[in-house]
């Protein structure tokens, strides 16, 4: 744990979840349930092991620990509630996934590539590492998994199985029963069979197409008979057969993709070939000779990943942009799990959504993505180039590239524009929300709002003023600015009755126009040019005044805000930060800094710069009217930061320390070029979980019995009740009293005390208290309860808390009512005392 | 999951006037007749009571039409010389008229010789009309005085002589019997009350006075004169309400519609413009063939009558009402054959099944969906499509040339075919909203075609189109660039000052530069 006040990077999302193949959780209590068997999807997530519910699509559980990327999970073969996951860092842990418990370390050395587990090998597991002496040159090795008492133990014993194999988890597969191992490089394919202990070798003729060329890209075995199928670089598949002979192999070709496989699934009895690509379709191959096939098409991004649940009810496919989709066995789709979806390149930027305080960056192509940091989930996905993609490489396609809101949220403007550099496809659109679909519809499309490409948009918007201070600002790199304003439409007949239309063209001495940027009481817009800022009178649109500071370009404009509104803040190209005066037209101060990324607090007036320098990022906070930062942060990650914005938080958080006062109404969010969402703050990451998760998990383990069912409806009728009275505080009451209820059923009858001793618990537990607690007392309660669910297998010392736990809060009615009563009696003894000292003075 | 996005055609807006209720309205009206009379039309005016005839005054003569004839039902031609402004009385029995002889004559509606003469005026009377309580007539004169007479007794009651210069024009007031305006070449229109002996109000138009008309509330004035029409509010004495200057000559002639809600004007220049009466816009106008001297619009709006200086009248009928019949013939599944089932809630034990909703993609789509780009553009290039909706042969061009399959979607076609697609271009490639992606398709057309130019007459007549329209083209938006830079000099010498304001301000802001 970090010591309380600390400020921390914390990585909170958007990390791939594409090291290695999802795994279905086998859960043989299930059986009863019927279809549905497969509770969990295990998966891989950067350092952690993500434990999602099917059903719910939610993330139950975070398994940290690696301190390196995760690349291969496997289920033991020997126990299914227990999980093997290796890691770049050079371990393999064992865990109990259903309570993310870590049972085991096993530290081998050398980085882990991939992971393979045999039922039929004992105590051993196969791994992919990177060959001694030999640069990319991997090899497979066997790893026998030495039974210690300790929770960490070395592992020496390694035997090499096959040598010269590829890197990717997708290149090696176990055969049979684990009869065999295949193993597939560039244009070469090797088999090992363990008994006979024979290494067959075979290889292709190069052949180029335009695609691509024939090289393997991938291999997965048939689960009963001796057959391997092999994915090509072209987009073929090969199916082998006879491979125990180095001659006489045949093997049969299956072609519909036109691109890479990238990878393939043989369903559990192996009459189905599942295989997905680049085009994002799945296809599902029926019988090898009949060619008969059936499509999944757009499933919204090139496939990574294909996964069978081991009973073949459920398939998995996970996606290259973080997306998991789960697909039933007859090819229908079921449900998709998404966090952060990641796109090609964010060319929108960081903006949050005034209305859902959800983080609005681009998703799939031509998606605007809406994030919610608290759930860590899309919350949806708006189309707004609305056009079929097509996957395929070297196809120009338009995409979003700036997004802005109004303050309010009501209007949205979104930029696109074909990938051409010379004649882009510019649109601009203007969203309008709409209070009943809880959506935003298209109010205006401008086509080519600009002739060349638009280098930013803002919005201005003011609450005092309403519709009229709506003003849209946009700049090109036609050396012009251009003002939207929403004008009414007067004909009687039209379909609505705004719409946007320019309004004012400026330009500066034909210079390139850069960034705009509106102080915050809406009077002044500055833009930049190039090298200098205008600031422009929002009134008059007449120039006011220009400033530079040269050489270099202007990369990042803002204004201060609050009591630092008359200040000016740009960075430029050479490294500098400057601050003018818009009062004495003066340079204030300026700072020699490589800033990046510039972004104002929109609740207080510190401003965020983010430099790269020297292969690290650092982070100053600063108050324009203080040449002296308030906060520096070296070295927040490797990585550079190219996108940072602050996220208004719901209720100000209480910070001890002076130093990180800046933290108390915002946060700020970073988003790194791989795309890593980050955020600062004193809290830990355990801190930060929700403990509704957990309790959810134990629920979901829960046989249906009789007594539930009743609970249940109970529960029901409640809820019900409480949506006709709509007051929160009710509803608060039910949910702490749900896990009262829960201890109660949950603790084993023989360590129980009395009946007559529980009931006025349980009666207590059920009723709705009348006084109104606070959000934060009732936050306590909650996350007491959570830890007593989380820990202690001591039932005794559950119930006696429990105990304790229900008589304070009976209590605390009546203590408000004493502490009154002696009150009074203090007011009374003050009352009667002797003030005759005073009038000595 | 994702499903297939159709293919988004760009609505353009619609070149030209947009269609509103009132264009429609306007434009319900069958072709006109065409009927030549003997000199320039004066007046028209219209029955008030049905069949609605319309007397037409032109020449000497003043013609009685019926709603449909197109000869004269009667004719008065008693007059020596021209007669001027045959006007109903309001019951449609009588019929007034002046003439240049100076006399105004009272003709019954029935018979041919006048009822009664009215001499007082020594010069030409151009106006004559009924007062409100139908006993009374009121005139004006070319001698500049305006009279009132009384019918049964044929007797001047009153004259003045107010106005110094002709007067051509006047209405009475359908509210008062007492009162009635005059418009004069004086440039004034003036408000007389038959109680009193000189003139209530006086209104400078600015111009000689045209045509005078009243609202039926008798609140609103309107007068025509010069280029312009303007509106005055007479309770609040004769304040002007607002000026319309949509004609480019004289108007000679106002109207109003049967509900009062729109107003014609037409005027010399051979317009009939059609205004709101709430917001004094124009919402429609008519074109005739010569200047337009007089206008009449008959109740219900079912015809309107323009008379021309060339002796021309022009009648245009409204069209019948079109009756819905072929929707009836069809008869439409009863109502609840569409409910039927849907108001079933399920039960709580019952298991539901929803039944997938049926897209229906256009045939161009379901092509893209599977990727068969040949036969997509052969979808869109089939006649209606092509002739009627060719924003969509575009947007599906652009969606192939997206897709990188417009160059094999073009190639291979045949003669037919090739000058299917160049007749297409060569047409749309100059509608600036289409050259984009015409140009490219153009582009790749004369790569594909260019080895087999020369074997078909057909396709190297449309090569030479194409050609010949893109040349057109050029040489138009070279002009179009001439008369930019032209008009660029003119408002550079207008905006001179605030240029040089512009200029200080920027040495200014210069000097704080730091």
């Amino acid at each position: 744990m970090v010591a309380p006040g600390a400020l921390r990077v914390v990585r909170c999302g958007g990390s791939a979840v594409r090291g290695a193949r999802a795994v279905f959780s086998a859960d043989s209590k299930q059986v009863g349930r019927g279809a549905g068997a497969a509770a969990y999807l295990l998966c891989a997530s950067g350092d952690f092991v993500k434990v999602y519910s099917v059903s719910t699509e939610e993330t139950l559980r975070l398994m940290g620990g690696h301190a390196d990327l995760v690349t291969g999970i496997q289920l033991n073969p020997h126990n299914h509630m227990q999980l093997y996951s290796s890691s770049l860092d050079g371990t393999i842990k064992l865990w109990d996934f259903m309570d993310g418990i870590l049972i085991k370390t096993f530290t081998i050395g050398s980085k882990l590539l991939a992971l393979y587990t045999l039922a039929s090998a004992e105590d051993s597991v196969f791994v992919v590492i990177p060959k001694k002496g030999e640069r990319d040159t991997f090899q497979l090795v066997s790893v026998k998994l030495t039974k210690g008492a300790g929770q960490d133990l070395e592992v020496k014993e390694l035997s090499v199985v096959l040598n010269d194999v590829g890197a990717s988890v997708k290149h090696t597969a176990f055969g049979r029963e684990g009869a065999y191992v295949v193993s597939v490089k560039d244009m070469n394919l090797q088999v090992y069979f363990f008994e006979q202990k024979l290494l067959n070798r075979f290889s292709l003729s190069t052949t180029k197409t335009k695609e691509g060329d024939n090289s393997f890209s991938c291999v997965v075995c048939h689960p009963t008979e001796d057959c391997i199928a092999t994915g090509h670089g072209d987009g073929k598949i090969r199916l082998w057969r006879n491979f125990h002979h180095r001659k006489e192999y045949t093997y049969s070709t299956l072609h519909w993709h036109h691109d890479i496989v990238m990878d393939m699934a043989f369903s559990m009895e192996g009459t189905r070939l599942l295989s997905g690509g680049v085009e994002s379709v799945l296809v599902q191959w029926h019988n090898e000779s009949s060619c008969q096939k059936d499509f999944l098409p757009r499933l919204g991004s090139p496939i990574e990943y294909i996964s069978m649940s081991s009973d073949g009810t459920l398939c998995c496919t996970l996606h290259t942009d973080n997306r998991i989709t789960i697909i039933n066995s007859n090819l229908r789709f079921s449900r998709s799990i998404q966090g952060l979806i990641k796109s090609r390149d964010v060319k929108t930027g960081l903006v949050v959504d005034p209305r859902t305080k959800a983080l609005v960056l681009n998703g799939e192509p031509g998606h605007l993505q809406f994030y919610s940091l608290q759930s860590d989930q899309q919350l949806f996905s708006l189309d707004i180039v609305q056009r079929q993609y097509i996957h395929q490489a070297g196809l120009k396609q338009s995409d979003l590239v700036k997004v802005a809101f109004s303050a309010q949220g009501t209007w949205l403007a979104t930029v696109e524009e074909s990938e051409e550099v010379t004649d882009p496809e510019l649109q601009l659109k203007l969203w309008l929300y709409d209070e009943e679909t809880q959506s935003f519809k298209l109010n205006t499309r401008i086509n080519t709002p600009h002739d060349n490409h638009i280098t930013d948009m803002c919005f201005r918007d003011m609450d005092e003023l309403g519709d009229e201070s709506l003003i849209l600002v946009t700049t090109g790199r036609d050396c012009v600015f251009k003002v939207w304003v929403l004008i009414e439409d007067t004909d009687p007949e039209a379909q609505q009755s705004v719409s946007w239309s320019c309004d004012f063209v400026g330009s500066y001495r034909n210079y390139q126009a850069t960034n705009c940027c509106f102080s915050e009481d809406g009077s002044l817009l500055a833009v930049s040019f190039e090298e200098t800022v205008t600031v422009w009178d929002t009134l008059t649109w007449d120039l006011k005044c220009t400033f530079c500071h040269p050489p270099g370009n202007i990369r990042n404009i803002c204004f201060g805000r609050l009591t630092c509104s008359k200040y000016l803040i740009g960075a430029t190209d050479y490294g500098f930060l400057c601050c003018w005066n818009l009062l004495t037209c003066a340079l204030e101060w300026s700072a020699h800094l490589n800033i990046v990324v510039l972004q104002p607090d929109p609740l207080s007036e510190h401003i965020a710069a983010v430099s790269w320098l020297s292969k690290e990022s650092s982070l100053f906070v600063f108050k324009p009217s203080e040449p002296l930062p308030v906060y520096i942060q070296r070295n927040i990650c490797k990585e550079k930061i190219l996108l940072a914005a602050f996220v208004p938080r719901d209720e100000p958080e209480m910070i001890s320390s002076e130093k990180y006062l800046w933290l108390r109404k915002s946060q700020p969010f970073f988003l790194t070029d791989t795309q890593e969402l980050m955020t600062l703050s004193t809290k830990s990451l355990e801190e930060r979980l929700t403990p509704s998760s957990k309790q959810l998990a134990v629920e979901e383990c829960l046989p249906v019995t009789p007594f539930s069912l009743l609970l249940g409806k109970h529960r029901h009728q409640q809820a019900e009740e409480n949506l006709d009275l709509g007051k929160p505080v009710v509803h608060n009451k039910q949910e702490q009293a749900s896990p009262a209820v829960k201890e109660l059923l949950h603790t084993p009858a023989h360590v129980l005390p009395s009946a007559s001793f529980l009931c006025t618990i349980f009666i207590n537990s059920l009723l709705i208290s009348k006084e109104s607690k606070s959000a934060e007392e009732v936050a306590d309660e909650v996350e007491m309860e959570s830890e007593k669910a989380e820990g202690d297998s001591d039932e005794e010392d559950v119930t006696a808390m429990e105990q304790e736990d229900t008589s304070h809060m009976e209590f605390l009615g009546e203590m408000t009512c004493k502490l009154s009563k002696s009150q009074e009696k203090e007011l009374r003894k003050i009352r009667k005392m002797d003030y005759s000292w005073i009038s000595a003075f | 999951m994702a499903v297939y996005k159709p293919v988004v055609v760009q609505a353009c807006p619609k070149l030209g006037e947009s269609i509103t209720k009132d264009t429609l309205y306007w434009r319900g009206y069958k072709t006109p007749v065409q009927i030549k009379e003997f000199g320039a039309i004066n007046k028209i005016d219209f029955s008030p009571v049905p069949p609605y005839n319309y007397a037409v005054t032109a020449s000497s003569r003043i013609h009685i039409y019926g709603r449909y004839s197109q000869e004269p039902i009667k004719t008065f031609s008693r007059f020596r010389d021209a007669a001027y402004c045959a006007t109903y009385r309001d019951d449609g029995r009588l019929l007034a008229a002046g003439s240049e002889e100076s006399i105004i004559c009272l003709f019954d509606v029935i018979g041919k010789a006048p009822l009664r003469q009215f001499k007082g005026h020594t010069k030409p009377v151009h106006l004559v009309g009924f007062l409100s309580d139908k006993y009374r007539i009121f005139s004006g004169g070319d001698d500049y005085s305006s009279s009132l007479w009384d019918i049964p007794s044929a007797k001047g009651i009153i004259s003045y002589s107010e106005h110094t210069d002709y007067v051509r024009c006047g209405c009475a007031s359908k509210v008062n019997a007492d009162v009635f305006i005059t418009g004069s070449y004086d440039h004034t229109v003036k408000l007389f009350d038959a109680r009193t002996k000189s003139s209530v109000m006086t209104i400078e138009h600015g111009h000689p006075v045209e045509s005078v008309l009243l609202f039926p509330s008798g609140g609103l004035l309107v007068s025509a004169g010069g280029r312009y029409v303007k509106v005055w509010d007479v309770l609040k004495g004769g304040q002007l309400l607002v000026s319309l200057k949509n004609h480019h000559k004289t108007v000679t002639c106002l109207c109003l519609n049967s509900s009062g809600e729109r107003l014609l004007s037409g005027s010399l220049d051979r317009h009939v413009k059609i205004y709101s009466t709430t917001s004094y816009k124009v919402v429609h106008s008519f074109n005739y063939a010569t200047s337009i001297l007089s206008l009449a619009l008959s109740p219900e709006d079912e015809t309107i009558v323009v008379g021309m200086t060339n002796g021309v009248l022009n009648v245009k009928h409204r069209k019948p009402e079109e009756k819905s019949e072929n929707s009836q013939k069809k008869r439409q599944p009863a109502y609840r054959t569409y409910v039927k089932g849907r108001t079933y809630m399920p039960k709580q034990e019952d298991f539901c099944v929803s039944k997938p909703v049926k897209r229906v993609l256009r045939k161009y789509d379901e092509l893209l969906r599977s990727f068969q780009s040949s036969k997509a553009l052969d979808a869109v290039l089939e006649p209606p499509i092509m002739l009627h909706t060719p924003e969509v042969t575009v947007a599906v061009m652009q969606e192939l040339h997206r897709r990188g399959t417009l160059r094999s979607a073009l190639a291979g076609r045949d003669e037919k075919q090739v000058n299917l697609l160049l007749t297409f271009v060569a047409r749309r490639v100059i509608d600036p909203r289409f050259t984009p992606v015409l140009v490219t398709v153009a582009d790749m057309i004369t790569d594909i075609y260019q080895p087999v130019v020369g074997q078909s007459a057909i396709v190297d007549k449309q090569f030479l189109k194409l050609q010949e329209a893109i040349g057109k083209e050029i040489d138009y938006q070279e002009e179009l660039l001439e008369v930019l830079g032209m008009m660029d000099t003119l408002f550079a010498t207008f905006t001179k000052k605030r240029d040089t304001c512009l200029e200080e301000k920027k040495s200014k802001g210069g000097t704080k530069i730091i």
